[in-house]
Formats: structure tokens, C-alpha cells, sequence
């Protein structure tokens, strides 16, 4: 079976997300990526979805379930890149992502994590 | 309203669930819907086809293109014969599930699509059916 | 009705003249005079419909929803008139047109017969009334769709989204604010935001005299959108009178938002890390942005 790759960049992990994904795989990153932030003590996790086309409510909720896992082990998710249509799309259907951060791109979403680390917060207070 | 365009396809895996968007996604572009209608119907076929796969034990999605006078749109439809909605009012309520879920596939599906009808009876299975008009 | 007439014999027999007198009858009733449509484009789209009418003329009842093809025609037809620039009149004159031609020929083959005539011409009258009225509802739905389209691009023209700075928009909008036209606007600029990864994007409403529900509701969704995508929105310029209609409305409005575009710049600054400072000497206010 497929998995996505994490990739350790820094102090944070990052995970990009490039094919339809199906169930499973969900899943599969789930798991992978909660040993991952364990044996890396990694304090942050960056989720590039810019190339999903849509994000339903399963895949919310893994991204959910992912921000909530890492925050017990004490790193911050930031989803980075969703497109405007997917966005609209999602506030439609109700879904608001409250448990994690969000930011434009990859960088500014590494920026973040730099930031907390230094103490800094991120510049917005955006939702945590 | 006449059918342009008339496909069946099966929902047994999850695996199929992404060839009902990808289909979906190419019925959509070739009656010229805009980007975020597009995702907008994509996104709700996932919720529902998810649905039937989850909760109605598998089914099949059927996906017609419609011309109504000069406007065209795309009708799903998605059925099973699987345990059937016992309140589908309570269904279709944000934020309830009898399951895992958010509880917002049926109710998001809904403000997704320009019309949503559901038929559903315990013990014999559910039926969605939304349009989406260009 | 002791004997019906049979449409389709009838159309077969005659089927020449039937077009000519036609065609005829468009050119006494102006359809060619602009040129607009040629002779020959014209005449395909009679023989065209002739040959889908005499089905429809012998077997369909008065009331049975209308033909497919036929149907499909005329709406088809109908809409092209109306991008041509004919008026509905024009339009539904094709299709009146072929009644005349049609009961000369009635006439011809049942003489004497002033029943079954008045029987046929009756049934084809409410047919081809009915498919009349098809083309006008054709005719002012497209004419509809060209309208929404141009309020679509006038819209969008009238609704730049300019950078004010590095990672600041400002989305300065004028007029009345109506759903379509908020919805376009704002995909616009989650676009934009995309296109220029601006961390801030400023929605101006100052040049907006009332909002209702809906566009509030377009407004809220906006801001959500934008801040799943990684970007903060400040509204800036609420009238008095629109705050007070949104909380009567119940629409609460739970966003940051400041007073003039001026303040919503200054703050916007700040969240990015700048400060407006005086140079020595000037005394002038430290962020005045005009539009
Ligand atoms: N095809 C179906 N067959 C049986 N029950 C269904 C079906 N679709 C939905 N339901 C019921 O409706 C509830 C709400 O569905 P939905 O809004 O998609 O939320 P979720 O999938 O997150 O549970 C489900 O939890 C389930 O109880
Ligand atoms: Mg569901």
C-alpha cells in the first residue's frame, strides 16, 4: 500500500499531500505520522494541501484528529495552502478546522512554527 | 428535463469513492460549471458516496447529465439497500452521527446542491438524490 | 372528431410549397430584412422544423409534454435569436408562421371536408401556439443569462483588488452590494489573495450604503474562507445604520473591524511587522490613504 511521505524539515515535520486520497491512506498518515512526531520531537507539523482539490468532511476530520494528536505531544499543526474554491467549499459545509492553524503557503506556515518556538507567537494570535 | 447523459457506477470500496469524484469532477467541467461549483458538487458526491459505502453496506451512484430548456445541470443519485434512516430529520441535523463522522455529510451535501431530495426506509435502504445547475 | 386528418400525408404532399409559403411569410413578417440570418441558413431551420413538427402534429396530444428533439430545436433556435439581437416577436413569428402554409394545405387535400379541417386546425393551432410560446420562454431566458453575465463582468470591473502594501489587499467596494455581485467579488479576492500571498485583506464597505442578510451572510463566509486559506480579513467603513441592521437582522458580524480604511491599513501594518513613523520635520497625520 501507498504512503505519504514525512519529511523532516527543521524542527518540524512536513507532509504533502498530492493524490486523491482515499480512506486508507488517510489512516496510514494518521498513524505514521503520530510515531513520527514521537521519535522526532518534532514541535511542529506542516500539511501542504495546495494540491487537493477538495477536502470533505473525512479528510477534515484527519486533519482535525492530526492537530488534536500533535498538540498532546505538544506540536503545532499548520494546514498550509488550500485553495480559495476548496475553502469556500468547506465553509459551506460547515466544517471550520477550529483545532488548527492555517497559513498561505509553506513557508509562511514554517515561519509560525519558528515563531512559537522563539516565544514570539504567531503575529496574529490566529486560531489555536 | 431531459438526460443527456446517463452513468452507473458501483460503490463497493473506497477506492470507487474516488473514481465517483473524478467522474463527477469531468461531468462537471463539460457542462461548464465554475471552479467552485465544481468542488462544490464533488465535495458533496464525497459525502454521500461515503455515506452509502459506510452506512448503507455499498451501493451505486448514478450520474446524469440534465438539460432543463437552455440550462443544464448534473443529477446524482446515490442508493443502497442497506439498514435504511430510521429520523431522517435528526439525519440531516449539522453535527449528528451514529457514527464517527462530524455529522455533516448529509446536511453540507445539502447547502452544496441547488436541489436535495432523500427517501429513506428502515430495513429496505436510502436514497440521495442532488442537482446542481450550471 | 368521426375522421382525423392525416398531418403526415399531408406535410409529405405538399412538403414543398408548405416551406415556400413559409419562408414567404418570414420575409413578409421582416425576419430576413437586417440580414441578420441568411435565405439559405433559414430555410435549412424550417425544413429542419417541418420535418420534427409532423410527428408531433399526428401523433401528440394536445397536452403531452412536447418532443424532445423538437423541443430542443426551438430552445436552441431561440437562443441564438436572442444573442443575434431579434426581438421576441421575431422569434416567435418562426414558428407562426408555418400555420397558414400548413391549413392552405389542408385545405387542398380534405375540400368539402369543414369538419375534419376545423378539427386538424384547431389541434395544430394549440400545438403550434404552444411551441410559440416555447420560444419567447427561450428567447427571455437567454436574454436573462446575457444580462447576468454582463452584471457578472460589470461586477468584476468595477471591483478592483488592489496591494497596498506587501501582503496587504484592500478590497475597496462602491454601490449597492448584491448577492451575485458580492459572491463574485469575493471569489475575486480569495483569488487575489492566493495570486499576491497576502497575509491581510481589507474589505472597505465604506462606500456601501445598506447590506442585507444575505450579502452579511456572503461577507461572513468570505472572512471564514480566507482564514482557512491562511489569511486574516479586517472589514473596514460599517455606516452606523448597517451595524444597526445586522444586529436587528441577527447576523452578528464576528470579525475584526475597524472604523476607516485608514485604521484598518495602520493595523494591518502592524500585524505584519511595519510602523508608520514621522520623518522629522513632517507633521502631517502618519497614515493618511485616500482613494
Ligand atoms: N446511506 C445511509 N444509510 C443509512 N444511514 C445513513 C446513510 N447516510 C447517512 N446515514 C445516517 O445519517 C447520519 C448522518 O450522516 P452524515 O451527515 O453524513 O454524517 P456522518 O457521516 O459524519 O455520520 C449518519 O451518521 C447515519 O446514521
Ligand atoms: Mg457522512
Amino acid at each position: 500500500m501507498d504512503r505519504i511521505p514525512i519529511l523532516k524539515m527543521g524542527d518540524a515535520l512536513l507532509i504533502t499531500i498530492q493524490v486523491d486520497m482515499h480512506d486508507r491512506l488517510a489512516l496510514a498518515l494518521e498513524e505514521d505520522l503520530t510515531a513520527k512526531i514521537a521519535a522526532t520531537k518534532a514541535k511542529g507539523v506542516l500539511i501542504d494541501i495546495s494540491s487537493l482539490e477538495i477536502v470533505d468532511s473525512f479528510i477534515g476530520r484527519m486533519l482535525d484528529n492530526i492537530a488534536a494528536v500533535s498538540r498532546m505531544l505538544d506540536a503545532d499543526t499548520v494546514v498550509v495552502g488550500m485553495r480559495p474554491a476548496v475553502a469556500i467549499t468547506l465553509v459551506e459545509l460547515g466544517l471550520s478546522l477550529t483545532g488548527v492553524k492555517t497559513a498561505l503557503n509553506v513557508e509562511r506556515g514554517m515561519l509560525m512554527i519558528q515563531n512559537r518556538l522563539r516565544g514570539l507567537g504567531d503575529f496574529s494570535g490566529r486560531r489555536s | 428535463m431531459a438526460v443527456v447523459r446517463d452513468d452507473v457506477m458501483p460503490v463497493r470500496s473506497s477506492d470507487d469513492i474516488v473514481r465517483v469524484r473524478q467522474e463527477v469532477r469531468a461531468r462537471a467541467i463539460e457542462i461548464g460549471l465554475s471552479l467552485v461549483d465544481q468542488t462544490k458538487i464533488v465535495t458533496a458526491a464525497s459525502e454521500l458516496a461515503r455515506n452509502t459505502l459506510d452506512y448503507g453496506g455499498g451501493g451505486t451512484t448514478r450520474l446524469e447529465v440534465v438539460q432543463d430548456g437552455g440550462r443544464r445541470g448534473i443529477r446524482l443519485t446515490f442508493e443502497d439497500k442497506g439498514p435504511g434512516i430510521a429520523d431522517v430529520e435528526l439525519a440531516l441535523k449539522d453535527g449528528y452521527t451514529s457514527g464517527k463522522g462530524l455529522g455533516l455529510g448529509l446536511s453540507g451535501a445539502r447547502r452544496l446542491s441547488n436541489e436535495f431530495f432523500i427517501e429513506s426506509k428502515p430495513g429496505e435502504g436510502t436514497r440521495v438524490t442532488i442537482v446542481r445547475w450550471k | 372528431m368521426a375522421v382525423a386528418a392525416d398531418w403526415a400525408g399531408v406535410i409529405s404532399r405538399h412538403h414543398d410549397e408548405i416551406i415556400k409559403g413559409w419562408l414567404q411569410q418570414l420575409r413578409d413578417d421582416g425576419t430576413l430584412q437586417t440580414g441578420r440570418i441568411k435565405d439559405a441558413e433559414l430555410e435549412g431551420e424550417c425544413r429542419r422544423m417541418l420535418a420534427l413538427v409532423g410527428p408531433e402534429l399526428a401523433h401528440g396530444a394536445a397536452h403531452s409534454p412536447l418532443g424532445g428533439e423538437l423541443r430542443d430545436m426551438l430552445v436552441a433556435l431561440s437562443r441564438s435569436r436572442a444573442l443575434q439581437g431579434f426581438t421576441p416577436s421575431e422569434t416567435s413569428n418562426f414558428v407562426l408562421g408555418l400555420k397558414l402554409p400548413l391549413f392552405g394545405a389542408i385545405g387542398v387535400d380534405y375540400p368539402d371536408q369543414a369538419d375534419v379541417i376545423a378539427g386538424a386546425t384547431i389541434e395544430a393551432t394549440r400545438k403550434l401556439d404552444r411551441l410559440a410560446l416555447l420560444t419567447i420562454e427561450s428567447f427571455q431566458k437567454s436574454r436573462e443569462e446575457v444580462i447576468i453575465r454582463q452584471q457578472r463582468e460589470i461586477a468584476e470591473l468595477s471591483t478592483p483588488v488592489v496591494k497596498l502594501w506587501d501582503g496587504i489587499l484592500a478590497l475597496p467596494l462602491i454601490g449597492t452590494l448584491d448577492s451575485e455581485r458580492t459572491q463574485v467579488v469575493m471569489e475575486n479576492m480569495l483569488q487575489s489573495i492566493v495570486e499576491h500571498s497576502a497575509e491581510i485583506a481589507i474589505i472597505d464597505i465604506t462606500g456601501v450604503p445598506t447590506v442585507d442578510t444575505l450579502v452579511a451572510q456572503h461577507l461572513l463566509k468570505t472572512v471564514a474562507a480566507a482564514r482557512l486559506m491562511g489569511a486574516d480579513c479586517i472589514v473596514s467603513g460599517i455606516r452606523p445604520q448597517i451595524a444597526q441592521t445586522m444586529v436587528h437582522l441577527g447576523v452578528e458580524l464576528n470579525v475584526i473591524s475597524k472604523a476607516s480604511l485608514a485604521d484598518a491599513l495602520a493595523l494591518a501594518l502592524q500585524r505584519i511587522g511595519k510602523r508608520v513613523v514621522d520623518t522629522a520635520g513632517a507633521t502631517a497625520a502618519p497614515v493618511e490613504f485616500l482613494r
